[in-house]
This record gives C-alpha cells, sequence and structure tokens, in this order.
C-alpha cells in the first residue's frame, strides 16, 4: 500500500481564486491510498516546503503530490524538497493546477471541478512510482575535435589550453581549411594566412593537442562521457616520424601538372604534395591515383621494385613508403565537437552562366587563389584564358543561395561581404579595374559589415546593379553579362573580362553519413541540428555532441570562431565533473518475456538497444541506459509489451484514465 | 438550445517538449480556452500508445487528442513521425469500431503556440458538443465468409 500526501499550493490568488483549493485538498485527501491532504499559500517557499517534509516524516509518506504550477516551473524544487526528507526524488508528481487550470479558466466551479480531476489523476499515477535511481557514469577525460578548419582549431587549442587532451582529427592532408584558401578577410582587410598559419602552427606545438590528418572518423559508439572511436589513419605513403619537410620530393616528382584542390584548380602539382607551403603538418602525401609508383603496386603487388619511385630516391631520410596501408586506431573521449565546415554550390547547374565552358567565368573561392600571394599566379589576377589582366569584372551574387529552383532557398550570407571585399581588392591591385555586381538584396548584418560594402560603392566605385542574369555568352575575346537592372527596370548588357560566380554554402557532400556516425541530426538541405537554435546553440540533440562553425549553416569567421569557444566551454563544463547523473526514466525491457522481434531497434533514435544473447541462444533486447532518453518510442512500438519506461509506465498512464473517466463523478 | 447541455470528456496526450510547452504559455498568457480538457503529459507523442486511446474510449472519453511537436520539430528527432503514422492507421481502425474517426484528433503544437493550443482544444470540444456523446453501444461491422455481418457490440 501507498502511502500518497496531497499538497495543494493556493499560489497568493494565483490558483485560489479560481479554484477553491481547500475543496479540493479535501477531495483528494479521500482518494485510494492518499494519507494525508492540505493546502497552503505558498509551497514552493521554505515554511511550505518544510510543511512537507514534517509531513513526510509525520505520515511516514513514501509518495507526495504537489498540486501547483508546471512541473517545468518547480519539479526540481519540490523533488530536491522530498529528498531532503529521505524520500527518492522521482517519488513526485506536480499537479499542473496553475497554468493548466486556474490561469486559463475563470469560473471558479469549473476550476475547482477540474483541479479535482488533474489531481486525482496525479494521485493515480503516483501509486505506480517506483524509487528511480540514475546511472552514475563516469567521464574520460579527453575530447575528440573532427576537422580542423578556423572552428575546429579554434576549438581544440581553447580546449587544450585549460589542460584538457584534445584529439584533432582531419580528413584533408593538412588543417586549415577554407580559411587557409582566401587572401584577405573582411571587413578589415587582414590577411587570412597571417591570423591563421600562427594558430595552425600552435595546434602541432600544443602538448595537449594529437593532431591527425588525412584520417577520417569510422565508427562512433558509447554515450556522454564515455565515447569510444575508431579512426582511420589513411595512408600517406610518407612516414611522418621520419620526413624533415624538406621539399625534395616535390621538386623532384616528374608528374607535376595535376589539377590542384587547393588551388581550386587555377594551378597544379605534383603527384606527391603538400596543398599549400605553410601546411601542417609539413609532411607531403602521395595521391595514390596519380602515382605511377603506387599504381604499379596495386596492380602487380608481387613486384619487387614500384615503377618510377623518384621520389624515393631523392628521400634524404627513406620517408617513402609505397606500400603503406590503412590503419584504424581506437580511442575514448568524454566529448565531441563536430567541426567539419561546408562546401560550395557547384555553378554548372546554372547552365546560362557558362561556368565550365568558358574559362573566364570563375567562381569566388577560385577568385581568392587568384589574389592570394602564395596563390598560383603568386597573386596577380590573370584571366585563365589568355592570362590578360582583365579591367571589366562582373560578379553575380546568389549563385546558389536564395533560389528555390536550386534547392537552397536560404541565404548564405557571407556572399554580400566576399564579394565586396573581392571588388574593393581588386581595384587595389589595379586601379583600373571596374567591377559590377549584380545581386538580390545587399545582406551586410554585422560590425562593420555595412560601413564596408559602402566603401566598395563608394570609395571604389563599383557599380551595384540589383537584378538577376539571364545568360553569359563570349563575344570576341570578352564576355557579354545580359541581365536586369530591377530599380531602372530596363536590362542591362555589361562587357567583362571575367566574370565572378558567388557560390553559396552547402553542407559537406557527406554532412548526413556524418550525422549518422555519430547519431545526430540534419536539416533537409544536410546542416547539422543545434539542440536548440536560440538556447543551446552549441549542442547537438545527443548529450555530449556539440557544433562549432558553418557546419550548422553559413557562418563567416567570427562566427565560427565565437562559436567553437562557446563549444569548447560546454566541452570543459561536461568535462570538469567527476562523473554525469544519466536519464533516470529510461526504457526497461523484461528479457525473459522479449521475443526477441527488435521492433524496437528500428524505432529507437539513440541506438540504445543492444542485443544479448540468453541461454540456448536465444536474443533478447536490453537497453542501454547511457544512451537512453527516455522517450518511449521503443514502449508504444513494443509488440509483446515487454519494454516499460520508468515514470510513464502504460500502468501509470492508463491509471490517469481509469481514476479521470471510470471513477464516479465527484460530487 | 439543447435540451441538456452536453459537456464532452476530452483527453489529451501531450508530448513534454512543445505541447505541454505549448499548454503552459496558454496558461502564462492567460489565455482561456474550454475547460473540458484533461492533461496526461507524455514524454513524446510517439509513446502515446493506440491501446491508451482505446482504452480512453472504452472508459467514457467522448473524444481524444494526441498533440506532439510540429513534425520535424520532435524533441526525440523523429518520434512524431510514427505518431503521425500510427494514427493515420488507427483513424482507419476507429472507423472499423464504429467510432467516429473525428474524435481523435491529432494536431502539432509548439511550444511557442500557447493560442494555438487554446484555439486547437476550443474547436475540438465544439465539435464534440456537436457530435454528442460517444455510444457505447458501438456498431460494427465484421466481415466473415464474405458475408457482412452487422453486429452490436458493448465496447
Ligand atoms: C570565397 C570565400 C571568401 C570568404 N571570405 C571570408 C572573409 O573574408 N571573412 C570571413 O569572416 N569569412 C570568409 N569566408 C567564410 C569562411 O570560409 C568560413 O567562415 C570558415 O571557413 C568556416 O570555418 P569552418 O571551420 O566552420 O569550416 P571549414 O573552413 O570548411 O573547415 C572544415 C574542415 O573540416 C574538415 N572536414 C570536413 N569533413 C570532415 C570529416 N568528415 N572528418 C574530418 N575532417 C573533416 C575539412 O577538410 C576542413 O578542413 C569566405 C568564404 C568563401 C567561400
Ligand atoms: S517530443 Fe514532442 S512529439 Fe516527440
Amino acid at each position: 500500500m501507498a502511502r500518497i500526501g496531497v499538497f495543494v499550493c493556493h499560489c497568493g490568488s494565483n490558483i485560489a481564486n479560481t479554484v477553491d483549493v481547500e475543496q479540493v485538498a479535501d477531495i483528494a485527501g479521500q482518494a485510494p491510498d492518499v494519507v494525508f491532504s492540505t493546502d497552503y499559500m505558498f509551497m514552493c517557499s521554505e515554511p511550505g516546503q518544510n510543511l512537507i517534509q514534517e509531513a513526510i516524516r509525520e505520515h511516514n509518506l513514501d509518495r507526495v503530490v504537489v498540486a501547483a504550477c508546471s512541473p517545468t516551473m518547480h519539479f526540481r524544487t519540490f523533488s530536491g524538497a522530498i529528498q531532503r526528507a529521505g524520500l527518492n526524488p522521482y517519488m513526485l508528481e506536480m499537479a499542473n493546477i496553475r497554468e493548466q487550470c486556474s490561469w486559463v479558466h475563470a469560473d471558479k466551479a469549473v476550476g475547482t471541478d477540474k483541479s479535482v480531476d488533474i489531481v486525482t489523476m496525479a494521485v493515480g499515477k503516483t501509486r505506480w512510482f517506483e524509487p528511480l535511481f540514475p546511472q552514475e557514469i563516469g567521464v574520460t577525460r579527453r575530447a575528440l575535435v573532427i576537422g580542423g578548419g578556423i572552428a575546429g582549431i579554434q576549438a581544440a587549442l581553447d580546449i587544450a589550453d585549460s589542460g584538457v587532451e584534445v584529439v584533432l582529427v582531419e580528413r584533408s592532408p593538412s588543417i586549415g581549411g577554407k580559411m587557409a584558401q582566401l587572401d584577405k578577410t573582411f571587413p578589415t582587410l587582414d590577411c587570412s594566412g597571417c591570423i591563421l598559419t600562427p594558430r595552425m602552427t600552435e595546434v602541432v606545438q600544443h602538448s595537449n593537442i594529437t593532431l591527425h590528418t588525412w584520417s577520417e572518423v569510422q565508427e562512433v559508439r558509447g554515450f556522454v562521457g564515455n565515447f569510444e572511436v575508431d579512426i582511420l589513419h589513411k595512408p600517406r605513403y610518407v612516414d611522418a616520424t621520419l620526413c624533415t619537410g624538406c621539399g625534395e620530393c616535390l621538386a623532384r616528382c616528374p608528374w607535376q601538372k595535376i589539377p590542384s584542390e587547393f588551388d581550386e584548380g587555377m594551378g597544379t602539382r605534383p603527384a606527391i604534395y603538400r596543398p599549400f607551403p605553410q601546411a601542417v603538418p609539413n609532411v607531403p602525401v602521395i595521391d595514390a591515383e596519380q602515382c605511377v609508383a603506387i599504381k604499379s603496386l596495386v596492380e602487380d603487388p608481387e613486384r619487387e621494385k614500384p615503377k618510377c619511385g623518384v621520389c624515393l630516391k631523392f628521400c634524404p631520410r627513406d620517408a617513402i613508403d609505397f606500400r603503406q596501408q590503412p590503419t584504424v586506431t581506437t580511442e575514448e573521449f568524454g566529448a565531441i565537437v563536430l567541426a567539419n565546415g561546408y562546401s560550395l554550390f557547384d555553378p554548372t547547374a546554372y547552365g546560362e552562366y557558362g561556368y565550365g565552358r568558358y574559362p573566364d567565368v570563375i567562381t569566388s573561392i577560385q577568385m581568392e587563389r587568384l589574389m592570394n600571394a602564395a596563390g598560383p599566379t603568386d597573386g596577380e589576377v590573370r584571366r585563365p584564358s589568355d592570362g590578360k589582366h582583365p579591367r571589366s569584372i562582373v560578379f553575380l551574387a546568389c549563385v546558389g543561395s536564395r533560389d528555390e529552383r536550386m534547392g537552397r532557398p536560404y541565404c548564405s550570407k557571407i556572399c554580400c561581404m566576399y564579394t565586396a571585399k573581392h571588388a574593393i581588392m581588386l581595384k587595389e591591385h589595379d586601379p583600373d579595374v571596374q567591377s559590377y555586381v549584380f545581386y538580390i538584396d545587399v545582406r551586410a548584418g554585422g560590425k562593420g559589415y555595412e560601413e564596408f560594402v559602402r566603401r566598395a560603392q563608394e570609395e571604389y566605385g563599383t557599380c551595384y546593379l540589383r537584378g538577376r542574369v539571364s545568360k553569359v555568352y563570349p563575344e570576341g575575346n570578352h564576355l557579354v553579362v545580359m541581365g536586369e537592372d530591377t530599380l531602372m527596370g530596363m536590362p542591362v548588357r555589361v562587357e567583362a573580362d571575367l566574370v565572378v560566380l558567388a557560390t553559396g554554402v552547402q553542407p559537406q557532400p557527406d554532412a548526413g553519413d556524418v550525422a549518422r556516425i555519430l547519431g545526430i541530426s540534419y536539416d533537409s538541405y544536410g546542416f547539422i541540428n543545434e539542440s536548440h537554435p536560440k538556447l543551446n546553440p552549441v549542442e547537438s540533440n545527443t548529450a555530449g555532441i556539440f557544433l562549432a562553425g558553418s557546419t550548422i549553416g553559413p557562418k563567416d569567421i567570427p562566427e565560427s570562431v565565437s562559436q567553437a569557444s562557446a563549444a569548447a566551454a560546454k566541452v570543459l563544463g561536461l568535462l570538469s565533473q567527476p562523473s554525469l547523473l544519466g536519464e533516470a526514466m529510461t526504457a526497461l525491457v523484461d528479457r525473459s518475456r522479449c521475443a526477441g522481434c527488435f521492433a524496437c531497434e528500428d524505432i529507437c533514435p539513440y541506438q540504445a538497444i543492444e542485443r544479448v544473447t540468453l541461454g540456448y541462444g536465444r536474443q533478447a533486447a536490453e537497453v542501454n541506459e547511457g544512451l537512453c532518453k527516455g522517450c518511449g518510442l521503443c514502449v508504444s512500438a513494443c509488440l509483446g509489451k515487454v519494454i516499460t519506461l520508468r515514470g510513464f509506465s502504460d500502468q501509470a498512464l492508463l491509471e490517469e484514465l481509469n481514476v479521470l473517466l471510470l471513477e464516479p463523478e465527484s460530487a | 438550445m439543447p435540451e441538456t447541455s452536453f459537456e464532452p470528456r476530452v483527453v489529451g496526450f501531450l508530448c513534454n517538449w512543445c505541447s505541454y510547452a505549448g499548454a503552459n504559455l496558454a496558461g502564462t498568457s492567460r489565455i482561456q480556452y474550454a475547460p473540458n480538457i484533461r492533461i496526461v503529459r507524455v514524454p513524446c507523442s510517439g509513446r502515446v500508445d493506440p491501446l491508451f486511446v482505446v482504452k480512453a474510449f472504452q472508459a467514457g472519453a467522448d473524444g481524444v487528442m494526441v498533440l506532439g511537436c510540429h513534425p520535424g520539430d520532435c524533441h526525440y528527432r523523429d518520434g512524431n513521425y510514427y505518431t503521425r503514422r500510427r494514427f493515420t492507421l488507427m483513424h482507419a481502425f476507429l472507423t472499423f469500431l464504429g467510432i467516429d474517426e473525428r474524435r481523435l484528433k491529432i494536431d502539432w503544437v509548439s511550444a511557442a503556440e500557447g493560442r494555438r493550443f487554446a484555439e486547437v482544444v476550443t474547436e475540438f470540444t465544439e465539435q464534440l458538443s456537436q457530435m454528442g456523446p460517444l455510444s457505447t453501444q458501438a456498431s460494427v461491422q465484421v466481415s466473415a465468409g464474405g458475408d457482412q455481418i452487422r453486429e452490436t457490440v458493448s465496447l
């Protein structure tokens, strides 16, 4: 037999005005198993809480119903109070007679009636309560950061600076991300490399950071505080422990004409390469698809000597190893930061702009490489077709942004700004340049951003034309851009030496796969979802996995960095706890009755269902309490009704219905 | 005026994260709505077992609501997609049982939609008032051996 105490709150006049609280307490006192019932002015106040605690002791109560406000408001207050009086904190139910009754019904008789129902339903529910004990889970004091762009770098440094060990996994040969490709950065125009490279160096030199480039996260198991991660190390074919980064191999490689990914095809690289001279780590990789030596070994693994092998001959340290194999290591972490960044829209989708057909139609990121002093043209802007300095340059904004047709209805946020930056920089490079920008709206929200765009217009004489472009075509040795000026209401025709497409921001092509590996969710475009867009902007909806930078959506550098620091703070907060309390209201399988259909396995959003083998080889489901969040999806999906949800069992919920509907109407 | 004023008994299963919070917001904003609803808080709309709905009708509810987060917003990612699918089937099942399918309402109310919560509840209650009480004598059509047999069963 349960011994239930009911405590009805007046909440000053908030409840008492429209609910006869004394009557509610009276009637509730007659409900089965209720041994004590009373009302009080402010239950949440200290005397109110004392009253509850005294009643628990005096009447030997084993469960408590507080009829007051919403549990979101005061569940913690009262569960703390009953815990201090020696009860399990989960032996409490709140009957919400304020938000869901007294505040929404003016008639006192109606309000009283409804309150009685709410309270007796709560009483019925508590009869099925059992003490709950959240699991105490240990915390591995190590963090994993996925993605070595500016966001990942910042997060790794912030965490490592606080004395916590960090592993940074980057899938390309070097860290740096898109920022490493940029020339100058808006709105201050400081050189991207000058502010980025010191950070990159700090990463390799930091005693708390282990850097794995050319590596990927393959599988993640476990849960908050206790992740187990398989990291795939792709073969570099260069022994990083031997390589000194002298670069001899790069110059000697006979295969020099491979389009450079880092230069966005504007320059070339050898088959053994580092993406850019300041790459971190300064260890080259061999492109297995282009290297004749590796290809010869793939074709005939038995062969003694590979073809070519020039780099091998010239390497002073014997660091080249054509037979390197991929390896997988498994490491443990307490928290994970995902900072895998973004990719850019492929503008060939707009056939009318001629990208891919006309060499002098390029993208903005290609423009960054052309302007970059360390780029393929040493910072001299020359157009791809004939190497001439362009004088008339046309920018097309929103290529793959704000366009339903392309499935990209959102604004990419950074393009207006980097386009203004390009217009300014080109004029700085060559005062004879005239730039035109076709735009829909100029969006320059940010500190100093609007002023920056105005400078591009007023000081640098950039001609902004509001309207879309309908066609780009070659004529003689230039391009003709046909568009519309919607402000003037007339078609415009601009002759251009170079056309630059401001391609929009989109998720990494494999963002969905990464999200699945981590067990986090993403939106219809593929950007990763925050746990709450306003209040939890750097948390994913899986505990212990945090987000930073443009993986969430278009972001500029300042935003990516501040998010990374925020994510680092969250990681440190988590890892500073000696242990964590897991979710108490988790699902529980009655193994002996489980038929092993695993309908629960498919429906569980958190992969919390595990298969266990019982005697005679029989398979049954088991809930991993560390992963279970207590949604109860498996409970209602279970065909045999052998799963229950602690705190929300079928019995407890059905009892609420029975009390409400079957019991004779209260007088 | 109807002869006897009929007050339908309404049970609402509300998910904790959106709809229950939306109902709270209706409260804090003091938006008045039909008092008939009695709320059962569940973690997620996907926790609502069709059995609960049947039991509610069986025990005397005139209408049942299942309210959850808007599709795509479920706190547990995709719980409400299961809700949507499950109760689409459930509607057909109710018709089969002889219960007007309009007596079961599935809808989405976010934590920001206090006003919408009030509207949805009031509309549903008014509709049930017009429909009258759910007869516990339901007529069920059973198809046996190709013949349509109509029998009256007591729920
Ligand atoms: C043309 C252009 C000009 C710009 N100019 C400016 C400017 O002037 N000022 C400004 O503030 N911003 C500018 N930006 C925006 C800037 O590039 C971004 O804000 C910034 O790069 C975001 O950093 P990030 O770390 O989030 O992403 P990224 O730079 O994309 O870095 C992500 C990193 O993660 C790695 N990665 C991806 N997937 C995985 C995986 N599965 N496993 C491991 N690693 C992975 C990638 O290789 C990459 O290194 C510009 C952007 C463009 C396109
Ligand atoms: S939590 Fe609201 S529907 Fe799942």
